[in-house]
């Protein structure tokens, strides 16, 4: 499988974001879970996303340290590459 | 036959006999493929998938002691090969232990504990995430009246059914925006190789005037598994013949 490219996650993530209730429009790479009506039960699901599709775990403990839209893409597509 | 459900299928643990398998059987009629699992009585589970099939449904029989940790995986990756995602799942093995609590052994306690309510998390764990994907899901925690009132020499299984139905509403709140329902079935006195030692004095307390049969608790299962209970969460649905009430 090609390593994703960074642009190919954000659209993922997005589709998922929009998937659990927020806006298109609103997802954007600055917006944070708060602004989006992303709860822990939703990021959990990312995960599950993330972690199927990509092969990327999320621990509990990353996820708190992911305020925005565009920290959990970084995170993926970091560890995606590897 | 048997309308089969388009994708998915049910998971009943402790189902080669009782409660559990009645509650197969039920599921089996209502279209579901259905995984049987058993500990030890591989013949009933047999009987089980037979009966199931005589009638035009789906069934397979998983052997497997759930009060092992690895047991949930192990169970769930077998049946998502055979008939795809685990859609229902009927925490239904239980196991007895009865003693006076100034007697009972940690051996009893934790035996208890640990097939009835901690393999309960363990497959309801391991569930939630394919059914929060589905956005469908149906679990069904079999608990029991002693989880809600007292009945002395069961502190141990008193305390692992209360256990489950705790668990069961806060599970159900955490999941309900998914489409995921959890609830609850607490039977009184069942008719069952687990209640075989219960004495006829019993009967007298109960207002029907007699036990249940396991087909009247596997038909709440049923119920709560099926379209009709969509808005039913994180409720425990009391079936004893009054004895509560």
């Amino acid at each position: 499988m090609a390593a994703a490219t960074k642009e190919q996650i954000e659209e993922r993530m997005t589709e998922a974001l929009v998937s659990f209730g927020a806006e298109r429009d609103d997802v954007k790479r600055d917006a944070d879970w708060e602004s989006l009506d992303v709860d822990s039960l939703d990021l959990v699901e990312l995960a599950q996303i993330v972690e199927e599709e990509y092969g990327v775990k999320m621990k509990e403990e990353d996820m708190k340290e992911m305020k925005t839209v565009g920290d959990a893409v970084d995170f993926v597509a970091e560890r995606a590459d590897q | 036959m048997p309308e089969e459900k388009a994708k998915g299928c049910a998971l009943v643990t402790g189902a080669s006999r009782g409660i559990g398998a009645a509650t197969a059987r039920l599921l089996a009629a209502e279209g579901w493929p259905v995984g049987i699992n058993y500990r030890s009585d591989q013949e009933g589970a047999e009987r089980v998938v037979g009966e199931i099939e005589e009638a035009g449904g789906r069934a397979f029989a998983l052997r497997a002691d759930v009060a092992d940790p690895s047991a949930a995986d192990e169970l769930f990756t077998s049946l998502e090969e055979h008939f795809g995602p685990v859609l229902v799942l009927v925490n239904n093995a239980g196991v007895r232990d009865d003693g006076l609590s100034p007697q009972l052994k940690d051996d009893a306690w934790n035996r208890v504990i640990e097939t009835n309510l901690s393999a309960a998390f363990r497959t309801t764990r391991r569930a939630l995430r394919p059914m929060m994907r589905e956005r469908f899901g149906r679990v069904v925690n079999i608990a029991s009246i002693v989880g809600q009132r007292a009945n002395p020499g069961q502190a141990n299984y008193a305390a692992s059914k209360a256990g489950l139905i705790a668990f069961t509403h806060t599970v159900a709140a955490e999941v309900a925006r998914r489409s995921v329902t959890v609830n609850a079935v607490a039977p009184g006195l069942v008719e069952t190789e687990l209640t075989e030692d219960i004495g006829d004095e019993m009967l007298k307390a109960i207002p029907a005037r007699r036990a249940g049969t396991p087909e009247e608790v596997a038909a709440c299962v049923r119920f709560l598994v099926s379209d009709d209970a969509s808005y039913v969460n994180g409720t425990t649905l009391t079936v004893d013949g009054g004895l509560t009430a």
